[in-house]
């Protein structure tokens, strides 16, 4: 971590009409390392992105990469030798999905071939269908254009990958999936990403680093995620990271909690107590034929063959997981038992919420 | 009826069709005219209108000036030339250029100016250069639009070239001038139906030509969503 892929010194940006986009911005990104910029609407961090790319010139102060001055390479070079993904995927629409992917492998003189190899590979990587090649990205969903974004600003392979606002246009969902992704790509990768986010639980999830940006380009805070949580830097800051971070905090916990025993019924009918020798609370937990959580029965509910009546279940928690994921699957259960599965979804047990917060206090102790 | 019934004979007569100063060569000399015209108005209006879209820069200018043009009667341009320059093929097809660029500016600048900048933001960021960005992004991007002003022109100019037997010269409008010394009615109104078939078959063509240039990726087609 000693090496800094991307150095930023001193660097402002003023426009002619006096506003300050960037004020007096020192930063290092270190090698390998995914850096997210986070703040509201006009703090600066998209500016401070293109600045890296050369999309934006600073008024004053130097950007490195690698130890180079970025002004000193000619701007065609320098964004071809970095990723770039945006908002709204950006993708060219008279081109198809693999040409879009060959954009800068092309650009760089590869061969058609080689290129359009290169693409069909990639498709792969970012999980989309080989299918999907040969469509326009006007007939591609919100989720897949992103995926066909990312694939884009990988074609050629480059050290570094910028990343402005990739997620925040599709649905919830999708997002979470893409999250995940970038995730697992980074660990495959190993490149050094800047992303950029309005998003806090997003920078939370996704950041090595966070630097928090503040309304006129101030860099108010640049730390590890749970240190901006737990310990802001400033009133800014606090704001900006919301009323929740105690609770967003509890997702760097992963403390040990005791497991209870439940009852299960199974499709054929069958009672037993799963994950203890007493079974709590006096709800009964519905399980599918491979011990998976189907959903819950009130007590009193639990006679009959009608499985219908079953409440949904809320979400789970996998042992090994943070304190934040067993609270909520706490709190989200009909039962308030928050139900343990393992790596293959089959029930373990089930988490009391008080034997939930004795770990939370078991881990605040552990970290004073 | 007398009229529709002359205007049908003339145009089946087998002597309108064979021979010097016959239909077929008609057609070819007023095809001629216009596709010379037509490629010089591309050659200049064209590369105008990509560089007005694509800086930006005059966009204001091109729209008065091409107004202004709009606004000139073919006819009266085709005198005034006649009188500066002399008789010959050049005064015609100058008035019928200035005719035809300003649909053909106007729609080419159009077409690039409405290209998405998010689009050309992410072709920039790619590491395309602004020549890059003009050829590989704007341009087919821009087809569509530009091309409904060439068709528009083309159109125009078919019908207009007509002018150019104002001045002896031979096109369909020969038929319109002879016919009119000699008030030939069926003679005249053959001729306009043969000047609105011909522009409605090049249109035909020009159309196709622009379904072949535009990206599938663009075309308006409402069975490409999914």
């Amino acid at each position: 971590m000693g090496n800094h892929a991307i150095s930023f010194r001193d660097v402002r940006k003023t426009y002619p009409d006096g506003t300050t986009a960037v004020d007096d911005l020192s930063l290092d990104v270190p090698e390998g390392s995914l850096t997210v910029f986070v703040g509201p609407s006009g703090c600066g961090k998209t500016t401070s992105l293109r600045m890296i790319n050369r999309m934006v010139e600073p008024t004053s102060g130097t950007v490195e990469v690698n130890g180079q001055d970025v002004s000193s390479v000619p701007e065609a070079r320098l964004r071809r030798s970095m990723g770039y993904v945006m908002q709204a995927s950006g993708l060219l629409p008279h081109r198809t999905v693999l040409e879009n992917i060959a954009t800068v492998p092309r650009l760089l003189g590869r061969s058609k071939r080689e290129s359009r190899e290169r693409a069909e590979s990639l498709l792969e990587t970012i999980g989309l269908d080989r299918d999907l090649g040969g469509r326009y990205p006007s007939q591609l969903s919100g989720g897949q254009q992103q995926r066909v974004g990312v694939a884009r600003a990988l074609a050629a392979d480059p050290p570094v990958l910028l990343m402005d606002e990739p997620f925040s246009a599709v649905d919830p969902v999708v997002r979470a999936d893409l999250q995940r992704e970038l995730l697992d790509l980074k660990q495959r990768l190993n490149k050094t990403i800047v992303f950029v986010t309005h998003d806090m639980d997003e920078a939370v999830l996704l950041g090595d680093r966070v630097a928090v940006f503040a309304t006129g380009g101030r860099l108010a805070q640049y730390a590890p995620p749970e240190q901006v949580l737990r310990a802001p830097a400033d009133q800014f800051v606090s704001d900006f990271v919301g009323r929740d971070r105690g609770f967003r905090a509890l997702s760097f916990d992963s403390h040990e909690v005791a497991l209870s025993g439940v009852l299960s019924r199974n499709h054929e009918g069958e009672t037993t107590v799963l994950g203890g020798s007493e079974a709590t609370g006096g709800w009964t937990l519905e399980v599918d034929a491979a011990g998976r959580p189907v959903g819950w029965l009130a007590p009193g509910e639990s006679d009959g063959a009608d499985t219908s009546a079953h409440r949904v279940g809320g979400s789970l928690y996998r042992p090994g997981g943070s304190l934040r994921s067993a609270l909520d699957a706490a709190l989200s259960s009909p039962s308030g038992l928050a139900v343990a599965v393992d790596d293959s979804g089959r029930v373990r047990g089930v988490l009391r919420p008080q034997d939930v917060l004795a770990a939370i206090e078991q881990a605040r102790g552990a970290r004073s | 009826m007398n009229l529709l019934a002359g205007t049908w004979q003339w145009l089946v007569d087998p002597a309108n069709w064979s021979g010097a100063g016959a239909i077929p060569s008609r057609i070819l000399e007023h095809l001629a005219y216009s596709g010379i015209v037509m490629v010089v108005a591309v050659v200049v209006a064209v590369p105008l209108g990509l560089l007005v879209g694509h800086t930006g820069r005059g966009s204001g200018a091109v729209i008065g000036v091409s107004g202004a043009l709009r606004a000139l009667p073919t006819l009266g341009l085709l005198t005034l030339f006649s009188l500066l320059m002399g008789l010959g093929l050049v005064p015609p097809l100058l008035a019928l250029v200035i005719l035809a660029v300003p649909p053909i500016l106007t729609a080419t600048y159009a077409g690039v100016a409405e290209v998405s900048p998010q689009v050309k933001d992410a072709a920039k960021a790619q590491g395309m250069t602004p020549l890059q960005v003009l050829t590989r992004v704007e341009m087919p991007l821009a087809l569509p639009v530009a091309m409904g002003g060439i068709r528009n022109a083309a159109l125009q100019v078919i019908a207009t070239a007509t002018v150019a037997a104002y001045i002896n010269l031979g096109g369909l409008g020969r038929y319109l001038i002879d016919g009119l010394a000699v008030r030939d009615y069926s003679r005249m109104l053959g001729s306009v139906l043969l000047v609105a078939v011909l522009a409605l078959a090049i249109d035909a063509v020009l159309a196709a030509l622009q379904r072949a240039l535009t990206s599938p990726g663009i075309r308006a087609s409402p069975a490409g969503a999914h």
